[in-house]
């Protein structure tokens, strides 16, 4: 049972039985599983809460910065341990090394964002390159001169899942219930720095000390998920689970447990993946379960997702299409004063698809239009409906060439497709301007009015 | 050296003691000058806020008008001069101080209801660390039903109109309950009823002995909507009662001649006499 | 030929200029991700081909150039169009779009090279970072007149070729697109509006962004590839305003990078008498691109940190000349018998820097010291004379052009008066009047000795 945990390339090949898999993801597949899935889904859940902030302060790069930025604080932490005699390759040697680079990354970042004409995202390259430049020479030079067990300084680049202890779980735990704490108590202060900075600095929250705390708590997380994940995929886990979350929900609590919680479960999935399978090195497999929530998310999410808004879109194009037919076979027959009709594919418009055949086939289902040989023609029904978008059209076209000055400045949605869109209320408001202004269009249906249909 | 002419040996600690600052006044501004990388984009500023009225800056696009609001909230940091809240430091009035954002420098898209961003107007109340209690969720509410917001305090801010947003905004700077109000061009983008609804609010604060000092675009609006008027162009043109001040001379000063505000400005100011204002 | 000769030739020489090669393809390329603000974009695709390039590997089963080109191409490809589509469609912040993107391909990546490993096949995850240009070597003969032989040609090392072609691919974008790459990059809209597609020109240059990391990344591996991508265009940047310039000088950056990080890593450590130990190439590169950066930040003329020091000690300097002269001439117009002690002026000018200036004016002669204290020379009074014309000149215009209140207008007026052209203070306007704004005479030009002020 503990083969495939025993080292990401020594693996036994066979597939996992079933028995494996559910001991493996109830905990109960011996020590060391048992330690790697738990401290995995701790870690996933620190990052998704810190990440989650962190994402929202538009930082999320920070993070890749100063994961990269840690090497060569693990190589100096190591020649200068090894120097004094230390255990080396203790992390409570590493650790600090780590965390003390990766805050001099950041700290370098703001210096040349600051100080030198270098944009953010050029400054953030510089300091993720050169750190991991620096430490990968200092790696190097570990490697050539005469250092025992320097091999394993590699596993921070890659991470190393399988190679932890209770005491690295435990440090996980603790850090998981930091998070947790700060991700509480300064909830509303992160809150509102991230939304609206100025405003937070006239309310007189210290921003600087805030976005400290914030950086300071992603270096924990970064820090400690070093050896799981390894300082290259760190980020994604800062960033994947909150990115998933947002299009969840658009409630800032919410999406922080959700981030958490999408961390957590990636966390123990993906170490529950890599303790089963062979050669499935566990910080890439966290990732891309992150990943693949992500992805579904992206797709499937009820409000925001892909999906949901292609329905919305399509529902629009719908209306618009049926609007335009019900405004063109109205005008014809206003202009003829009786009843026309006209051949289907004139009223069909190009732009809108299949939106535009669909609506033909709902007019008919409502019984708006009646479809014969000569083409579609208004029913009565469909002459008052006809009326009414034909007016709101009228108004809202006078509208816009009345306050051709100020109408963009009054409406938000500017594109065509806003007379589609208008409230009841809305239109009200329109005729009540334009009449005040005398500047009502002439022909104006009226929505109640059935003369001007022609009745027959 | 006594015997040199004084005013060429004025230096800032002179300036302290002059008696203007009068600390019943909500907001003075002394010698004001503003240079974003050495470029002056305020000139000597040199104003007063009476209290308890609707007081307008206006002037044309680059004029500093955001500017001197921020520098006034200690978001931008002056090249010279001071300003006082009630005759002290912005730091020791900052509670009863409201600022209402331009609303292009706000994220939509960001996770939080018309209550969320209502309740952050009683952040600094709250302090540090602790939740926004029920208490401080009515009051934020309050302030949103206030501005004719309460059925939307659940919606996500992007799912807000512009005017809606825009009132989502004045409800946080309500409900932070302060005395004097800085809005960064409330009025921009904004629907008809919307900006009714504004005005509305603006003239019961006035009523409650408030300041609000907005920034504004609109020339046909002011006499309307304000009392007082700065017409502000990198310099202070002229400040005072709109009735004294709004006049075409110190527009022509403040806009240099441009002809097309001008005969808005004209317009509102042919309607204001008609109205008899 | 000696054998050191020798073998500086056939093992150093080629990973060289295969090391200077893949700086230079960067570099190039570098310079628009730059000035478009698009930094991380290179961060991403250098980390997001790994998928492609182990796909490519493991279908042609040997390190051939085209399928891992195409693959890594193809994974480009992917990201980009995943972090657009996240950005406008799914309306994912910039950054994170990036980080989900990058770092789900990486994971991927990751993943398959454990799996294959297990297939025997040989690419490690380490290469990929640090590349491995120790193994690039070159066995040319030894006679000279064999040496343009089609035989000798194909000895040439294949990463050698394969970066001469990908720089002069480059090269020639860079070179035929020189104006259309600088118009979409400085403003799109435009671009766009004169008929310049600045989206097609963004995607070309991701492509070859793309192309030049898998050119790159079997020599030096990606770390070096991000650190070339940003560094010595930010170099250049640091250094110019000017664009051809800019390209230029990031074209040098980036030989002198390859070639010095090649020496400093290869010969430094037994040149400090660790005998038999190489640093790693990339990175000690890295180090070096970095160095020259943090150079430029401190040395560069226009806008180093240096350079901005030693101009405002130089104004600070000047400027209390300015006062001490100024402070002398009042004093000498109201009281003409009257003359200032040392200490007396210090305290009135305040300036840190009033000791140092008046011992120039005095060495200079401007200034001369009386029993009875200091007073102007002829040469001083006239500089002086420059000065207070000048502040009342201002003051005069502050008052008549600008409206401001005239017990207002000195403290602007004092810093105005500082303000030279060609040397000489400026004045505003012609004087309309002979009295500034508060009576005091405004002091002629026209004296014999027209002063020059002391920049000298």
């Amino acid at each position: 049972m503990n083969a495939p945990l025993a080292s990401i390339s020594d693996a036994a090949s066979q597939a996992p039985t079933l028995t494996e898999i559910v001991r493996t993801l109830t905990l109960t597949a011996g020590f060391n599983a048992k330690v790697v899935v738990l401290s995995a889904a701790l870690l996933g859940i620190s990052a998704g809460l810190v990440g989650c902030f962190a994402l929202l302060r538009k930082r999320a790069l920070m993070g890749d910065a100063l994961a990269h930025a840690t090497l060569p604080g693990i190589a100096l932490a190591f020649i200068i341990g090894a120097a004094f005699g230390l255990e080396a390759r203790s992390l409570a040697v590493l650790l600090p090394g780590a965390a003390i680079a990766g805050i001099a990354g950041v700290v370098c970042v703001q210096l040349l964002v600051h100080h030198t004409r270098l944009r953010e995202d050029a400054a953030i390259g510089i300091v993720l390159s050169g750190f991991f430049g620096l430490g990968v020479a200092l790696l190097s030079y570990i490697q050539g001169g005469n250092y025992a067990d320097a091999g394993g300084l590699n596993t921070f680049i890659y991470g190393q899942t399988a190679a932890m202890l209770p005491r690295d779980a435990a440090l996980m735990g603790a850090v998981a219930l930091l998070t947790i704490l700060a991700s509480v108590l300064f909830h509303k202060e992160f809150a509102i720095v991230a939304f609206n900075e100025d405003y937070a600095r006239t309310q007189g929250w210290p921003v600087p000390r805030l976005d400290l705390l914030m950086m300071g708590l992603v270096v924990l997380v970064t820090v400690v998920g070093l050896q799981a994940v390894g300082l290259l995929l760190i980020v994604a886990l800062l960033i994947i689970p909150a990115a998933a979350a947002s299009f969840w929900t658009r409630r800032l609590r919410t999406m922080v447990i959700l981030s958490g919680c999408i961390g957590g479960f990636s966390g123990y999935l993906g170490a529950s993946v890599s303790a089963l399978t062979p050669r499935m090195p566990a910080g890439a497999v966290i990732v891309l379960t992150g990943g693949v929530v992500f992805l579904l998310s992206m797709l499937f999410a009820p409000q925001r997702g892909l999906l949901a808004e292609q329905i919305r879109t399509f529902a629009l194009r719908r209306r618009v299409a049926r609007e335009h037919w019900l405004r063109r076979l109205y005008e014809a027959q206003d202009r003829g004063g009786a009843p026309v009709s006209i051949p289907t594919h004139d009223l069909v418009s190009r732009g809108l698809g299949l939106g535009s055949v669909l609506a033909r086939v709902d007019l008919r289902l409502s019984g708006l239009i009646e479809v014969s040989g000569a083409g579609a023609s208004l029913t009565e029904r469909g002459t008052r409906e006809g009326a009414r978008v034909t007016r709101n059209h009228r108004l809202w076209e006078q509208y816009l060439m009345t306050y051709a000055d100020l109408a963009p400045s009054h409406v938000d949605l500017s594109a065509d497709l806003v007379e589609h869109v208008l409230s009841p209320e809305l239109i009200d408001e329109l005729e009540t301007a334009l009449r005040e202004r005398k500047a009502l269009p002439e022909r104006l249906p009226d929505h109640t009015e059935r003369e001007a249909g022609g009745r027959p | 050296m006594s015997t040199l002419p004084s005013h060429e040996r004025v230096s800032p600690r002179d300036l302290s003691a002059r008696p203007e600052h009068s600390p019943d006044s909500p907001l003075s501004i002394h010698a004001l000058t503003v240079a974003y990388q050495r470029k002056p984009v305020l000139w000597d500023v040199e104003f007063e806020a009476p209290g308890a009225r609707l007081i307008a800056i206006v002037g044309p696009n680059g004029a500093g008008k955001s500017t001197l609001i921020k520098a006034c909230l200690g978001l931008v940091a002056p090249a010279a001069g001071r300003v006082e809240f009630w005759g002290g430091p912005y730091r020791r009035s900052r509670i009863r101080v409201g600022y209402v954002p331009q609303r292009e420098s706000v994220d939509w898209d960001f996770p939080v209801s018309a209550l969320d961003v209502a309740a952050m107007g009683r952040y600094a109340l709250i302090g540090w660390c602790r939740p926004v209690s029920r208490a401080h969720k009515r009051a934020a509410m309050d302030a949103l039903e206030y501005v004719g917001m309460g059925e939307l305090s659940k919606r996500q801010i992007s799912q807000l109109s512009g005017g809606q947003q825009q009132r989502v905004f004045l409800a946080r700077a309500l409900a932070q309950d302060a005395d004097l109000y800085f809005m960064d061009e409330p009025f921009a983008g904004v629907d008809a009823a919307t900006e009714r609804a504004i005005i509305e609010v603006l003239r019961s604060l006035r009523a409650k002995g408030k300041t609000v000092i907005c920034v504004h675009h609109d020339l046909q609006t002011v006499p309307e909507y304000f009392d007082d008027v700065m017409l502000l162009n990198m310099r202070v043109v002229a400040s005072g009662p709109v009735g004294d001040v709004f006049t075409r001379e110190n527009l022509v000063a403040t806009y240099g001649g441009r002809l097309t505000l001008l005969d808005e400005a004209s317009e509102a100011l042919a309607r204001a006499a008609r109205g008899g204002g | 030929m000696s054998p050191q000769m020798e073998t500086f030739i056939s093992l150093d020489l080629p990973a060289m200029l295969a090391g200077t090669l893949a700086a230079l393809a960067c570099a190039l390329l570098g310079n628009f991700l730059v000035l478009r603000r698009q930094a991380m974009m290179g961060d991403a695709i250098s980390h997001a081909v790994l998928p492609g390039i182990v796909v490519g590997f493991l279908i042609a089963g040997s390190r051939s150039t085209w399928p891992i080109f195409l693959g890594a191409g193809v994974s480009a490809l992917v990201t980009v169009m995943m972090i657009s589509a996240l950005r406008r469609v799914a309306r994912v912040e910039a950054g994170a779009a990036m980080g989900v993107s990058f770092s789900i391909m990486f994971a991927l990546g990751v993943l398959l090279i454990e799996q294959s490993t297990a297939r025997g096949v040989d690419l490690d995850a380490g290469c990929v970072l640090y590349g491995q240009l120790e193994y690039i070597n070159w066995y040319p003969p030894t006679d000279w007149g064999e040496f343009w032989s089609a035989g000798t040609l194909d000895l040439i090392p294949r990463q050698v070729v394969v970066l001469l072609g990908a720089v002069g691919v480059i090269a020639l974008f860079v070179g035929v697109f020189f104006k259309e790459l600088r118009i979409t990059t400085f403003d799109p809209a435009h671009a766009s509006a004169i008929g310049i597609n600045s989206g097609l020109m963004g995607a070309v240059l991701m492509t070859l962004v793309a192309g030049a990391t898998v050119a790159a990344f079997e020599a030096v591996g990606s770390i070096l590839v991000i650190a070339m991508l940003i560094t010595p265009p930010a170099t250049a940047r640091l250094l110019t305003d000017r664009y051809s310039t800019q390209i230029l000088l990031s074209v040098g950056f980036a030989v002198v990078t390859g070639v010095l990080g090649y020496l400093v890593g290869a010969f430094l450590p037994s040149a400090l008498g660790f005998e038999g130990m190489a640093l790693n190439i990339a990175g000690t590169m890295t180090i070096v691109g970095v160095l020259m950066l943090i150079g430029a930040i401190f040395a560069s003329p226009s806008h180093g940190v240096i350079a901005r020091a030693v101009r405002r000690r130089r104004l600070a300097r000047q400027i209390a000349r300015d006062d001490i002269l100024a402070l002398l001439f009042r004093l000498e117009e109201i009281r003409p018998d009257h003359a200032m002690l040392d200490d007396q002026l210090r305290e009135a000018t305040g300036h840190t820097q009033a000791r140092a200036a008046l011992r120039e004016l005095v060495s200079r002669g401007h200034v001369e010291r009386t029993n009875k204290g200091l007073a102007l020379r002829d040469s001083g009074r006239a500089l002086a004379r420059g000065v207070v014309r000048s502040h009342r000149l201002w003051e005069s215009w502050l008052v008549d052009t600008l409206g401001l209140r005239a017990d207002h207008v000195h403290q602007t007026a004092e810093r105005l008066e500082h303000l030279r052209d060609a040397g000489r203070p400026i004045e505003p306007g012609e004087p309309g009047r002979e009295f500034d704004p508060h009576d005091r005479p405004i002091p002629d030009r026209d004296d014999p000795e027209t002063p020059r002020s002391g920049r000298e």
